[in-house]
């Protein structure tokens, strides 16, 4: 036993000690899952998901046995850390697969360009017929009002805390928008319904709903483009000042077309995420089956809101609508999510 | 002067000053947007207050103490089982959601190839690119049905803990409760305690992960000693904004759970409110009077989730600032 091994407490391993085989390893793995299938097909136990479990305890439980005979604990208790890592693995897509799968099945039955075309103006929750266009305007409105909302003011905070703000105020700005990012949705709905619907008598309009998302997006924009601005080199900042530049043009002639793609990559996740936002909407911006194109002035639909209020219907129409709104939306964000990464990999100051 | 820097003098004064002029009005703009974030955070807090408060005048019983909900018939209301239900299905939904979360996390930094590892955090971060109201909706019809396996499993075999018991040991009755909403706020704090757990992994300096290997240890030997110290406060922190996110998540719960007023740990059983959910539950039927107390409770939800979230950066901002930028 060297030193070395003795202070972080390893046993002496011979460097001819015993070590599993992979063919062994797969042996045993085939072995508990034919246990496995044994067990189903002479007990009462059925179903695919309990024999998904049942098989895979018996395949670790083995594994890890086996192990544990053969190269020794520590190597058991390193292989059983694999196999919980690689079950989180599989936990965690299954639910993403289920989720996207079934809204996919349920929702591709309904979605024609007819359903993206008609409005529910006249349409009963008991006829098959109807659509979403008046709802797609609605958000598309909604999102749009807010993200000019946000992303100017965001771009604006983000600048005075990396440029101007190194100072407690410039500090302070930083934590009180970390805290705002964990603001509840539903909390951003309520303060818009108590001061804009309530305190100023507006009533229900796109417009309220679109201030309550600018709440929500305003310090997703902040925190991203922060992030963006920092990366921006110093050098190219230095270099503007040495040729005689003020420091706003060099802020928005020099550091922000720098880092522009990135600023965009997190606009975009933002608009993402607001997109499918429901509580707030369905606290200010009320329900129309009609289009409405006047955010101003009137109920809105919005297609969370179509979702949400499909699914607690009691018609299988309406659910089978629901289903269809569900799909656009999951569509329309993954398509917003997916661009996103895309003009991620162009980003010349992304560290990955 | 001229002599050494002979292209300044070359600048007109005039324009000299209007750059200044310029960098001052600039500088005034972005401070102004930075003191409109204070003045949002506190008209936040106080609209919700200066809204809540006719209904806590008219409030017939205690605020804190009262189990139903009838501001606008009985002017009776509270908020007792729905801050006991928003708690317990978000510590269930953490139980569930953090083992997981972190072993994902580990397994994309630290076992996968580093071009699966991206692909995975990618497909993880996707989870929670899913709209609440899409998992609302399929936890309704499918999560529903699909749990009542589980449910009856639970029930059957630890339905000696309190927490599994069956209300008349009747398992047909088993839908819409709290421990579905558990499922569902698992699966979606899940993206999110793995994205901040995943970053906060990956800063941990490689030296001390090679010399744990150098030394002999295995892969989990080197992950115990190695990263996980280091990353404590990060994973503690990631934590704490799951638990916020959680706490304040509202469609997807009011989806599938009981909107029943009763405390009971029972959480198998039909039942079950949580703030955030009732709130989204009882908003159309409600009155100027109902309305005001949905504000009261929104109030209580605004404060819980402000005091989870300052105890998350606290951690964040005391370890240093390097993990901020993943958080």
């Amino acid at each position: 036993m060297t030193a070395d091994a003795a202070a972080v407490g390893l046993r002496s391993r011979s460097l001819t000690s015993r070590t599993l085989s992979r063919t062994t390893l797969g042996g045993a793995v085939i072995a508990a899952v034919g246990l496995a299938i044994l067990l189903f097909a002479v007990t009462p136990l059925q179903g695919v998901a309990d024999f998904l479990v049942a098989a895979a305890v018996l395949v670790v439980a083995t594994v890890t046995v086996l192990t544990a005979a053969i190269e020794g604990r520590r190597r058991a208790v390193d292989r059983l850390a694999t196999s919980a890592t690689l079950l989180a693995l599989v936990l965690t897509l299954l639910p993403l697969g289920f989720t996207l799968g079934y809204t996919a099945y349920r929702g591709a039955k309904r979605l024609t360009g007819d359903f993206l075309t008609h409005s529910m103006a006249g349409v009963g929750p008991f006829s098959p017929h109807g659509g979403i266009y008046h709802a797609i305007i609605g958000t598309l409105e909604q999102v749009l009002i807010a993200s000019l909302i946000a992303v100017p003011l965001g771009l604006l905070v983000a600048i005075y805390v990396t440029e101007y703000g190194r100072n407690a105020f410039g500090t302070a700005i930083r934590f009180l928008i970390d805290v705002m990012t964990g603001i509840p949705s539903i909390v951003a709905g309520l303060f818009v319904l108590a001061f804009w619907v309530l305190a100023l008598h507006k009533g229900f309009s796109g417009f309220a709903g679109s201030l309550a998302l600018a709440i929500l997006e305003l310090p997703i924009v902040v925190r991203s483009a922060e992030e963006m601005l920092r990366l921006v080199p110093a050098s190219l900042r230095e270099a503007s000042y040495a040729l005689g530049v003020s420091k706003w043009k060099t802020i928005v002639r020099i550091v922000l077309p720098t880092a522009t793609t990135g600023i965009t990559t997190g606009v975009m996740l933002a608009v993402a995420r607001v997109t499918g936002e429901t509580a707030p909407v369905l606290l200010v911006v009320g329900n129309n089956f009609y289009i409405n194109t006047n955010p101003m002035k009137g109920p809105q639909a919005s297609l969370p809101l179509y979702v949400f209020q499909g699914a607690g219907s009691s018609s299988n129409f309406d659910v089978d609508r629901a289903w269809a709104a569900a799909l656009t939306l999951i569509l329309i964000v993954v398509v917003l999510y997916v661009a996103a990464r895309l003009l991620t990999r162009r980003n010349s100051l992304a560290r990955r | 002067m001229t002599a050494v820097s002979p292209g300044v003098d070359a600048v007109p004064l005039r324009d000299v000053r209007s750059s200044r002029r310029g960098d001052r009005a600039f500088s005034g703009l972005t401070l102004a947007a930075g003191g409109l974030v204070f003045v949002l955070l506190g008209a936040i807090a106080v609209f919700l207050v200066v809204k809540a408060l006719p209904a806590l005048q008219h409030d017939k019983s205690s605020f804190w103490t009262t189990k139903v909900w009838e501001p606008d018939s009985t002017g009776r209301f509270g908020v007792a089982s729905l801050v006991f239900g928003t708690v317990l299905s978000s510590m269930l939904a953490l139980l569930m959601a953090v083992p997981v979360a972190l072993g994902v996390a580990v397994y994309t930094v630290e076992y996968a190839p580093h071009r699966i590892g991206r692909f995975l955090g990618y497909l993880t971060d996707m989870l929670a690119a899913v709209p609440s109201v899409v998992y609302g909706l399929w936890g309704l019809f499918f999560l529903l049905p699909h749990l009542i396996g589980t449910q009856t499993f639970l029930n059957h075999w630890l339905g000696w803990i309190p927490l599994f018991a069956g209300a008349h040991g009747d398992v047909d009755t088993f839908s819409k409760s709290v421990f579905a909403a558990s499922v569902i706020l698992a699966i979606m704090i899940l993206p999110i305690v793995a994205a901040i757990s995943r970053e906060v992994i990956r800063q941990v300096d490689p030296a001390q992960k090679e010399a744990a290997l150098a030394l002999g240890a295995t892969r989990w030997e080197m992950l115990r000693t190695a990263v996980f110290p280091p990353s404590r406060p990060g994973i503690v922190s990631a934590v704490m904004l799951g638990l916020g996110r959680a706490l304040g998540e509202t469609i997807a719960v009011a989806l599938v759970i009981g909107n029943t007023f009763d405390i009971s740990a029972k959480v198998l059983t039909p039942g079950g409110n949580t703030i955030a959910a009732n709130i989204a539950n009882r908003f159309g039927e409600a009155g100027s009077l109902g309305r005001s107390a949905l504000i009261a409770s929104g109030l209580v939800l605004f404060v819980i989730t402000l005091l989870v979230n300052l105890i998350a950066r606290y951690v964040i901002y005391r370890s240093g600032t390097a993990e901020r930028s993943a958080v």
